[in-house]
Order: C-alpha cells, then structure tokens, then sequence
C-alpha cells in the first residue's frame, strides 16, 4: 500500500503544471474582458475604479438595441423552428428499427458540422443574392433560413441521445392499454424525451446567437446581430462598451449552457 | 418469408421515417446543403463586370486557382500570391494542430486521472470555453496582445520597455488566438481515449522497467490513436477555414483561405474564383474527413480479427 502510494502510475511528470498553465490560458483572457467592462477608465492600462458606465452606454446606444432584439429574435426562431425539424427526424431516425436511408439521413443532418463555415456562408451569398434580386425581399427571413439550417444538427443530437436511451417498451404498454397512436405520443414519448427536446433548443439558441460568419454573409444592409455589430466595431478602435457588450452575452452563454448541462445529465 | 402484410408494415414504417425527417432535410436543402451545389456550378462561369457571374462555361476560376498569366508578355506561371496564403493556412493549421496536442494531452491525461468525481467538473471548466463565442473570446486575446493591450501596458508600466511590442498582425499572433479558440476541440476527443485506458497495462509496462517516457510512448500514444486522429482533425478542419480568428488577429497582410475567398466576393469581385477556392477547401477538408473515418473503421476491423 505504501508502496503503491509513493509510486502514483498515473502521474506523469509536469503534466499538472501544463494543465494548471493551460487552465489559466483558457480563462485569463476572458476574466479580463469581464473585469475591465467594470472599468471606469477607457484605457485598459488605467484601472479608473468600478462603474457600469459602459454598459450603461452600450445600453443606450441604439445600433446596439436593435442588433440585440435582432438577435434574439433571429435566435428564438432559429432554435423553434430547427428544434421542431430536428424532433420529427429524431423520431424518425431513432425510434424503432433500422430502414433503407437511415444513414444517408444521418449524413445529411450533420452536413453542416462538415462543410467549413466560410463556404456556406459563401454559398448561402450567391444564392440569397439572387433570390434578393429577383424577389426584392430583403428582410430577416434569409437569416431565420440559414440559421435554422445549421442549428438542425445541434438541437438534433441531444434528441438522439434522449431517444436512445429510452425505454421503448414503455409505448408498448401504453399501445397495450388502448392508447391511440397520438395519445401516446402525447402523454408518453414526448414527456419522457422533453429534456433532450430543450437541451437540444437552448444548444440551438446558443449556436445562433453566436453565429458571425453566417450572418456576416447573408445580412442584408442594416440587418447586424451584435456579433456581426462587434466585428464591425473592430475597424474603429476597440471601445470598452465592447467588452460590456461580451460579458453580457457571456453571462446569458454561461446561464444557458448550465441548465442545458443539467438537462442533458438528468436521465430520467 | 415475411408475407405481404408485413412487407407492407415494414415499407410503411419506412415511409412514415421518411416523412418525419422529411422537414429537416429540406430545411438542409434549402438552407445548406442546396447552395453548395450552386457553388459547383459558379466556379465553373466567367466572372460578371462588377461582380456575380456571366453564364459562360469556362475553367478560367479553376485554372487561375493555380496559375497566372503574365498580363505583358502572356506567359503562363504560378499565382504566388495564391500558393503563399495557401501555405501559410496550412502550415498555421498543422502548427496549431501540433500546439494544441502538446498542451492539450496533459490536460486530458491529468483530467482522466482525477478521481471520478472531480472529472466532471474538471471537464465542465474546459466546456465553457468550447461554447463560449468564438469572436469574444478571440477580443480577449485581442485585448490582451494588441500595442496598448494588457502584455505590452504591463511591460511598459514596469519600465521593462518604451515601445509597445508588435504582436498583433503577425502570424504568431494567429497561431496563438486559433491554439486557444480551438484547444478544447482537443482535449475533449483526447480525454475520451485515455478514460477508457486500462491503467493496468501501464502498471505492466512499470513491471518490465519501462521509463514513464518509453510507458507513454510505447504503451499509451498507441492505444489512444484514435483519440489523437479525433482531436487532430477537430482542430484542423476549423483551423483551415478559419475567418475570424485570422481576421481580428492577423489583420489584412496574414490572411487566410477563408479570408482570401471572402476578398473575391467584395473588393476583388471574382465570384467564380472564390466558388472555386470555396469547393478546394471543401475537397481539402472531405478529404480529411474521410481519412478520419477510414483510420477509425480500420481499427473497428482490428478489433473483430
């Protein structure tokens, strides 16, 4: 035993210090972000005492209000209409035994984590851009499209998870007692995959809002999200009131991604 | 023999699978999958006089992809400029795949080996990151290298120096940023190969007077592979594409492929150079992607033999 103590065959040599280091790599950069949207001071080199002066001015300035509604909106459509899409092809796809094009289907939902993003959004240009012109509609709903395209495969794989791991014969004895198809549906299947159903949505919700490139390539003049509105800041100087814009969208990342985790662990 | 009642339950379940997923793979269609076929043709047209396309067949985009004409004497050579942004993303993405192994597998091997308990939250911390956004967490980077950024305001209020030092808009500033965007691509794969490692074999390796250095070589790195072909691929398919965090940190000289092939759709205006640049970075990153599969259903048959 003592033995055994003295000599770990797990510990390897500097290993926990490259990890301590990484872990504080990781974090350092975003810590300071957060600390210095508290900054009283413009510069980052003078610590001016706590104010909320650049949220409070971030919050005033409208381009910032709109592409904030902008983006949740944009985001809560996405996330509803992908997770809708996606539960229908988790039925589809999990439930019950294999059939001809399962995998093809497979494929084609995840299509989207494989092709680089820049070359959707490239694509989703050339195409948009015409349909722009020949209809002349110019409003959101090419960005609610494309966004709900590629949050298929995110609100779908906790579904499948859900599903796969679900007692099917559950339904049997619900089909036994004389439920019909729709009521067991109803009072069995959906209560019992409804935390993969919301993790999927909040996975979903989290990956529009987040998204630049996408959006950077299908907006229409006027139509920025904050990230997009963020990365156009950056051609002028980098104002604090961006890092209160990141903290904030950080904290409702972090909220959202807790309950998501929390969710997804909660097995029955 | 199934009897034609139950073929025909069968190919209506099928049927009824279909029309579930039905919805999604529109959406796809329509939304993603849709306009990359458009793509194919575009890089296959004559550019427009502004921008957009002339519908004339032609492989001028593709051709131009590699070799110029000399605009005097018309002779045809490489495009430098063109070789040189694609070497410099792929020595960048295999640089920051190499970066992101080193650092990234003592933190897998570490976390792997904390008690169970603790492993969750260990992974939780390196989550966060993984799904905090990209382009905020590349400000921070942004704010910490940039001349009057924490780094240099630090050096110079210490009196260590009078000039900020460059860091931003180099390329060291881009492999720096993607290692940290990217590096908990890796260690979440990396991690999932060691916790299944049976320790007892490393125990083994003790036994017959292995170095740790010869156990981890010999005994670990081989067993974990295909942990290491995920996590590999996981960083170099994003780095490859990678837009913003070249952007932000490499400014406009230490472009990327993504970046280039954005400039043909704005001030360069050849959209069928950039539909063709997009469909080889396409072929390069399905490429990778079926080698990945390939590797891992290689050892699935290992397994079985």
């Amino acid at each position: 035993m003592a033995e055994a103590r003295r000599f770990s065959v797990s510990a390897m040599p500097g290993f926990r210090a490259i990890t301590l280091a990484a872990f504080a790599m990781l974090y350092a950069p975003i810590v300071i972000i957060v600390v210095y949207s508290f900054n009283a001071a413009e510069s980052i080199s003078v610590w001016g005492g706590l104010s909320l002066e650049w949220y409070g001015r971030a919050w005033e300035n409208e381009q910032v209000q709109e592409a904030t509604v902008r983006s949740l909106l944009v985001a809560s459509l996405a996330a509803a209409i992908s997770t809708v899409v996606a539960t229908a092809a988790a039925l589809g796809t999990t439930h019950g035994a294999p059939f001809p094009g399962r995998t093809f289907i497979y494929a084609a939902i995840n299509q989207p984590l494989m092709a680089p993003e820049i070359v959707t959004a490239v694509a989703l240009l050339i195409v948009f851009a015409s349909v722009k012109v020949a209809t002349g509609y110019t409003g959101l709903g090419y960005l609610i499209l494309a966004h709900s395209a590629f949050c298929v495969p995110f609100a779908y794989l906790p579904i499948r998870a859900r599903l796969e791991g679900m007692d099917l014969s559950l339904e049997t004895a619900a089909a036994d007692l004389y439920a019909t198809r729709w009521r067991t549906f109803r009072r069995v299947t959906l209560p019992l995959m409804a935390p993969g159903v919301a993790a999927g949505a909040m996975l979903a919700f989290v990956v529009s809002l987040d998204d630049v490139i996408i959006t950077e390539f299908v907006k229409s003049a006027g139509q920025d999200t904050l990230p997009t509105y963020m990365l156009g800041q950056l051609r002028r100087a980098v104002t604090p009131e961006v890092n209160a814009i990141s903290t904030a969208l950080l904290g409702l990342t972090v909220i959202l991604l807790t309950a998501f985790f929390l969710l997804s662990r909660k097995r029955d | 023999m199934a009897s034609a009642a139950e073929r025909l339950a069968v190919s209506d379940q099928t049927r009824r699978n279909w029309l579930l997923a039905a919805p999604a793979l529109i959406l796809l269609l329509l939304g993603a999958a849709g306009p990359l076929l458009v793509v194919v043709a575009y890089s296959f047209l004559k550019p427009g006089e502004f921008s957009g396309v002339t519908w004339e067949f032609t492989f001028d985009a593709w051709i131009g992809v590699f070799l110029q004409q000399d605009i005097f004497d018309e002779t045809w050579g490489l495009a430098d400029a063109h070789l040189a942004i694609f070497w410099r993303s792929a020595k960048l993405s295999v640089l920051t795949t190499v970066m992101t192994f080193v650092i990234g597998f003592p933190m897998a091997w570490f976390i792997a080996t904390r008690p169970a308990n603790k492993r969750a939250i260990w992974l939780f911390l390196v989550t966060i990151p993984f799904w905090t956004n990209l382009l905020i967490r590349t400000f921070a980077i942004l704010e910490v290298i940039r001349n009057q950024g924490v780094i240099n305001s630090a050096l110079i209020g210490l009196g260590l120096i009078d000039e900020p030092i460059q860091m931003l808009y180099t390329d060291a500033a881009v492999l720096f940023g993607m290692t940290y965007v990217y590096l908990p691509l890796m260690v979440l794969p990396l991690y999932a190969a060691i916790d299944r490692f049976d320790f007892r074999l490393a125990e083994a390796a003790f036994d017959l007077y292995a170095s740790r250095w010869k156990m981890m070589r010999r005994v670990v790195l081989p067993i974990v592979r295909p942990g290491i072909v995920a996590g590999s691929i996981l960083v170099f398919v994003p780095s490859l594409g990678a837009y913003v965090t070249p952007r932000v940190l490499g400014g406009g000289k230490n472009m990327m492929i993504g970046n280039f092939i954005e400039l043909q759709f704005g001030q360069g205006r050849n959209w069928p150079l950039g539909a063709a640049l997009s469909m080889l970075l396409l072929i390069v990153v399905l490429g990778a992607l079926l080698l990945y599969v390939r590797v891992s259903s290689d050892r699935a048959g290992e397994r079985h033999g």
